[in-house]
């Protein structure tokens, strides 16, 4: 009887640790900081915008966007137009044709899965500042 | 009796050593076709750079995007612009922040330096935090839900899994122990600013 309980502790415990192993994992999916940008894309036919803070962050620093260009920190609260973009502001400082690619190149920011909805992704264990 | 005994630990070794790979595994970054957020039948995914090929080269870490991103920056394995704007003043700080807390946690050394390397002034002062050194109140129930030090520590920078990396400084009889390595132009949590 005393084995019988040890022995069921130890499965209990085993798949306990199985399953925050998969937990974990199956967490690790987006990179983390991803930002999906979807208030206006889907609204007008286009895959929402996939924003990879990591490939910016290893040519840009943060101060870049968030202080010169004026990008809110914080999923959600800009209100980014593709006139914006087009114009030079928000995105289109760089996205000219002369620093990075230009707006023309449409699917390669808009490259999300439909139905995503705004906010950081691939975070571990807040959401980040999501909310707004 | 000593079979018996052995076969589940052999068992339970082979579970931690499963699980071991499955950790490993998630060390991986995933390709972004793969990601659940990128449309797969997108062209981006084809041509975008993968994440793995970028970070890979990095100082590495075991959390967020597994990279180090403070020491690849002074390490130079990186070299992010400062400003795009020719008139833009790049402003930087090296004072580290002493903030005591309650309770057992160690206290919080908060350094301007790292912070100023990414970050301008205006990004935390005067909104997320006043100028003044104690005047605003930060408390881990805000930063869980994503706001003060949360609204990049969880999101972008290292996240909140890794506590020590902030509450650093030991504290000995109830007063933080200052290391000799910790910047004298610190003040703690009280007080006007020097």
């Amino acid at each position: 009887m005393k084995f019988l309980k040890s022995g069921l502790l130890r499965a209990g415990l085993l798949l306990l640790l199985l399953v925050v192993c998969f937990l974990d994992t199956s967490d690790v999916s987006a990179e983390y900081g991803d930002v999906v940008i979807n208030r206006q894309a889907e609204k007008n036919g286009m895959r929402p915008v996939i924003f990879p803070h990591w490939f910016h962050r290893i040519r840009f620093r943060c101060k870049v966007c968030h202080a010169e260009l004026g990008f809110k920190m914080r999923a959600g609260s800009n209100t980014i137009t593709m006139t914006d973009i087009i114009e030079g502001r928000f995105c289109g400082a760089c996205h000219n044709n002369d620093i990075a690619w230009s707006p023309e190149n449409c699917d390669l920011c808009h490259s999300g899965k439909p139905g995503l909805p705004t906010g950081v992704f691939g975070g571990h264990e807040t959401s980040g500042p999501g909310r707004w | 009796m000593t079979r018996g005994r052995l076969r589940p630990r052999v068992v339970f070794a082979f579970v931690l050593a499963l699980c071991w790979a499955i950790q490993s595994m998630a060390g991986e970054w995933m390709p972004l076709a793969r990601d659940g957020i990128h449309d797969p039948k997108s062209r981006a995914v084809k041509i975008l750079q993968q994440p793995q090929e970028a970070l890979s080269r990095l100082t590495p870490d075991n959390a967020g995007n597994q990279v180090r991103w403070v020491q690849a920056l002074d390490k130079t394995e990186i070299r992010p612009r400062e400003k795009l704007f020719a008139k833009t003043e790049v402003r930087k700080l090296d004072r580290d922040i002493i903030l005591d807390v309650k309770g057992g946690m160690p206290a919080v050394r908060f350094p301007h330096r790292q912070h100023t390397e990414w970050l301008d002034c205006v990004n935390c002062h005067d909104g997320v935090f006043k100028m003044q050194t104690g005047a605003t109140k930060i408390t881990m129930f805000n930063i869980l839900q994503g706001e003060q030090c949360g609204i990049c520590h969880g999101a972008v920078a290292f996240p909140l899994t890794e506590c020590m990396r902030c509450h650093s400084i030991a504290k000995g009889d109830k007063q933080p122990v200052i290391p000799p390595d910790v910047n004298m132009q610190m003040h703690r949590s009280r007080g006007p600013a020097p």
